[in-house]
C-alpha cells in the first residue's frame, strides 16, 4: 500500500504541477512554451513504478510528468521553466530540454520522435554491456508517423534490442485527431511490419500500465524485445499554452474527464483499503511540494551570463 | 617514412583506435565484409567482429540517432555515411540532438561522423557534394577536413578522443593518392591549428581538404612564374584558425579563398568576412573567392570539370592580383 500511495502522490504532484504551469503562463510569470500532460498522469506514474533504477527512459515534448515520476525534482523542473540557474539545464533548455542521466532519465525532446533512435542506441549499449537495463522510449501518436521511428523499429528488431516503444495515444497531435493523422489508428500495430509484438493497455489505469510495463521490461531483459506498447489515454489539457481547443467539443472533454486517471486511482486505492485521510494527506503533500517548487524557482537566481564560447563544447 | 594512400592511412588509424579503446566501434552501411564504399574499413570486421564493425540497414536517421544514444551511454561510436550527400537524412539528429547535448542539456556526446565528400568521379549530383557549409553554422559540431594522410590520421585520433560531435570529411579524390606517412602512426594533433604548407610572400591561398592539393599544384606553377604563394591549409573548419590566416594576409596583402561547393553561402564567405573585419587595412587587392558555380554537380566528366576550381584558374587569379 505504501508504494501505491507513493504512486498516487506522484500522480497528484504531476497534476498540480501542470495546473500550476498553466496558471503561471496565464499570469505571465513563466514565458516561452510548455506542453502539459493533464489526464495522462497514470502513464508516467505506472511506467515509473515498473522501472528499475538502472533502466532508462526517453521522453517527449510533453515530458514534465515522465521526469517527475522517474524521480526528477519538481522544484528543479519548475526552475527550468522559470529560466533559472537551479533548473536542470540552468535555464538553457526550457520545458522540452531537460535530462538527468543519473536517474536514468535521458531527456525530454522537442523534436517529435526525436528520441526513438537515440533510445535504440541506449539499448544497444545495454546489450553490448550485458547489462540488465531496458529502455522505455515514449512517443506520441502523432510522433508515431515519423520516418525515424520506423527506421528505429527495424533496427531494434534486427538487433533484438531491449527497448519498449511506448506510444501515448491521447487522441490528438496538436489539432489533428488520430483518425485524421494515422492510416491505422491502432498504434500497438505500428511495429507489425517488423514482427514486433504490439500490446495495448488502458493508459488511464495505473495498474494496467504498471503491470503491462513490468511484464514487457522482464521480457526485454531476457532478450525478447523490442516491443511496441500503446497506452490509450486522452489529453485533458490543451496542446500547449493558449490552445483554444477549437478542434474538439467541450462535451467530448467532459466525457473524457469522467475517466480522469487520478479519480480512478483514488477509487482503486479505496477499494484496496486506503482511507480518505491517507489520500488527503497525499494531496496535501503534493500541494506543498508544488508550492515549494514555485517558491524555490521564483527565488532562484537567473543563470549567469554564460561565456557562450566556453560553454559550447565538453 | 613510407608512401601510402589516404584510404590505407585511415584504415590503419581506425585499426589502432579500435585496438586501444574498447569503447569505440564503427557503424555504417556496408562497412563490414564489403569494407565500405571506398574500402576504408576493409578487413576490420575480420579482426574486430560484427559487433564493433557494425553494418546497418539503409537508415541514416536511425544509425545517427543510435550512435548518439550509444555515445551518451559512454561509448565512442564512429559512424560512416556512405556519401556525404546522405548526411541530409541524418541532419536532424546531428543538429537537433547531438549539437544540443552539451550546450543545452549539459551531456557530452563523443561521436565521430565520417563522410566522403566531393566531386570528380562522375557520380552525379546526389553523390558528389561537399556539404560542410550546412554544419559550419551549427554551433556544437566540430568540422575536420584533412588534406593529406598524416593529418588525417592525427586528426582522426583527436576526433575519437574528443567528447563532442565531430564531422570528419574525407575527400574522394584524396583516397587513392599516395602520401608520405610515418612508419608508426603520427601522434594526435590538436584541432584549430592551420598549417602553412607552402611559403610565399605574394599571395595567400586559403584552402582545406582536396582544395589544398590543387593549391599546392598551383603554387608550383606560380613559383616558376616568380610568384610566391603562401598556402594556409585550414585542417579544421570548426574550430577555425583565423590567426594563421590573418598572419599570412598581413605579409601578402592578397588573398584567394578556395572552396569546392557553390559560391553562394560557402564557408569561404565567412572567412572572407572575418578577414575584412580583422585585416582590412593590410589588403592590397580585393579578396578573391574561387568556388563552384551555383549549380548541382553534373555527371558528365566534361561538365563536372567546371564544378570545381582548377589549377589554371588559381594561377590566372594570382597573376591578375599581382599584375
Ligand atoms: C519534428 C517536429 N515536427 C513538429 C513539431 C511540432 N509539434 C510539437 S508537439 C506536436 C504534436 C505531437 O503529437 P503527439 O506525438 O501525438 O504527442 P502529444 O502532443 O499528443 O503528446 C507537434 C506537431 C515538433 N515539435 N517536431
Ligand atoms: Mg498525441
Amino acid at each position: 500500500m505504501d508504494n501505491l500511495l507513493t504512486s498516487y502522490r506522484t500522480m497528484v504532484t504531476i497534476r498540480l504541477f501542470e495546473e500550476a504551469v498553466e496558471r503561471l503562463f496565464l499570469e505571465g510569470r513563466v514565458m516561452g512554451t510548455a506542453h502539459t500532460c493533464i489526464g495522462q498522469e497514470a502513464i508516467a506514474a505506472g511506467i515509473a513504478a515498473a522501472m528499475e533504477p538502472f533502466d532508462a527512459m526517453t521522453s517527449t515534448h510533453r515530458g514534465h510528468g515522465h521526469f517527475i515520476a522517474r524521480g526528477g525534482e519538481p522544484k528543479r523542473v519548475m526552475a527550468e521553466l522559470f529560466g533559472r540557474d537551479t533548473g536542470y539545464s540552468h535555464g538553457r533548455g526550457g520545458s522540452q530540454m531537460m535530462m538527468d542521466t543519473s536517474i536514468g532519465f535521458y531527456g525530454a525532446n522537442g523534436i517529435t520522435a526525436g528520441s526513438t533512435a537515440f533510445a535504440a542506441g541506449l539499448a544497444l549499449d545495454a546489450k553490448l554491456s550485458h547489462s540488465p537495463r531496458a529502455v522505455i522510449s515514449i512517443l506520441g501518436d502523432g510522433a508515431s508517423n515519423q520516418g525515424i521511428f520506423y527506421e528505429s523499429l527495424n533496427l531494434a528488431a534486427l538487433w533484438k534490442l531491449p527497448v519498449i516503444y511506448t506510444i501515448e495515444n491521447n487522441g490528438y497531435a496538436m489539432s489533428t485527431a488520430t483518425a485524421r493523422g494515422l492510416a491505422d489508428t491502432c498504434t500497438a500495430d505500428r511495429g507489425k511490419a517488423f514482427n514486433i509484438p504490439g500490446v495495448s493497455a488502458d493508459g488511464n489505469d495505473f495498474f494496467a500500465v504498471r503491470d503491462t510495463v513490468r511484464g514487457l521490461l522482464a521480457d526485454a531483459r531476457s532478450g525478447k524485445g523490442p516491443f511496441v506498447l500503446e497506452l490509450r489515454t486522452y489529453r485533458l489539457s490543451g496542446h500547449s499554452r493558449g490552445d483554444p481547443r477549437v478542434y474538439r467539443t467541450r462535451e467530448e472533454e467532459q466525457e473524457a474527464w469522467r475517466h480522469d486517471p487520478i479519480l480512478r486511482m483514488a477509487d482503486a486505492l479505496r477499494e484496496r483499503g486506503a482511507t480518505g485521510a491517507q489520500l488527503e494527506t497525499c494531496r496535501q503533500e503534493a500541494a506543498a511540494t508544488i508550492q515549494d517548487a514555485i517558491a524555490f524557482a521564483e527565488s532562484s537566481p537567473a543563470p549567469d551570463a554564460i561565456g557562450f564560447a566556453s560553454s559550447l563544447f565538453a | 617514412m613510407r608512401n601510402i594512400t589516404l584510404t590505407q592511412a585511415l584504415r590503419e588509424t581506425l585499426d589502432a583506435i579500435l585496438e586501444r579503446d574498447p569503447s569505440t566501434f564503427v557503424m555504417g552501411e556496408d562497412i563490414g565484409i564489403y569494407g565500405g564504399s571506398f574500402g576504408v574499413t576493409r578487413g576490420l570486421i575480420e579482426k574486430y567482429g560484427s559487433e564493433r564493425i557494425r553494418d546497418t540497414p539503409i537508415s541514416e536517421q536511425a544509425l545517427t540517432g543510435c550512435a548518439i544514444g550509444a555515445a551518451v551511454a559512454g561509448r565512442r561510436p564512429i559512424i560512416e555515411f556512405m556519401f556525404m550527400d546522405f548526411i541530409t537524412l541524418g541532419t536532424d539528429q546531428l543538429v537537433n540532438l547531438a549539437a544540443k547535448l552539451k550546450p543545452i542539456y549539459g551531456i557530452p556526446c563523443p561521436l565521430v561522423v565520417r563522410a566522403p565528400t566531393g566531386a570528380g568521379r562522375g557520380y552525379g549530383a546526389t553523390h558528389s557534394q561537399t556539404l560542410e557549409r550546412f554544419f559550419f553554422g551549427v554551433p556544437g559540431i566540430k568540422i575536420v577536413a584533412p588534406s593529406n594522410a598524416t593529418d588525417a590520421s592525427a586528426l582522426l585520433q583527436t576526433a575519437v578522443a574528443d567528447n563532442n560531435p565531430v564531422l570528419f570529411l574525407e575527400h574522394k579524390l584524396l583516397y587513392p593518392i599516395r602520401f608520405p606517412f610515418p612508419d608508426e602512426l603520427p601522434p594526435p594533433m590538436p584541432f584549430g591549428q592551420a598549417e602553412v604548407v607552402n611559403e610565399g610572400d605574394d599571395v595567400t591561398i586559403v584552402s582545406w581538404g582536396y582544395m589544398t592539393a590543387l593549391a599546392r599544384q598551383a603554387a608550383a606553377k606560380l613559383a616558376s612564374l616568380g610568384i610566391g604563394a603562401d598556402i594556409v591549409d585550414l585542417r579544421t573548419l570548426a574550430p577555425l584558425d583565423m590567426e594563421t590566416v590573418i598572419t599570412s594576409v598581413q605579409t601578402t596583402g592578397r588573398v584567394i579563398l578556395l572552396e569546392e561547393g557553390p559560391k553562394t553561402g560557402g564557408v569561404s564567405a565567412e572567412i572572407e568576412s572575418r578577414i575584412l573585419d580583422e585585416a582590412f587595412e593590410y589588403l592590397e587587392k580585393p579578396i578573391r573567392r574561387l568556388a563552384s558555380p551555383d549549380f548541382p554537380v553534373p555527371a558528365a566528366k566534361s561538365l563536372e570539370a567546371h564544378c570545381v576550381p582548377t589549377v589554371d584558374e588559381i594561377v590566372a587569379c594570382a597573376q591578375e592580383m599581382i599584375a
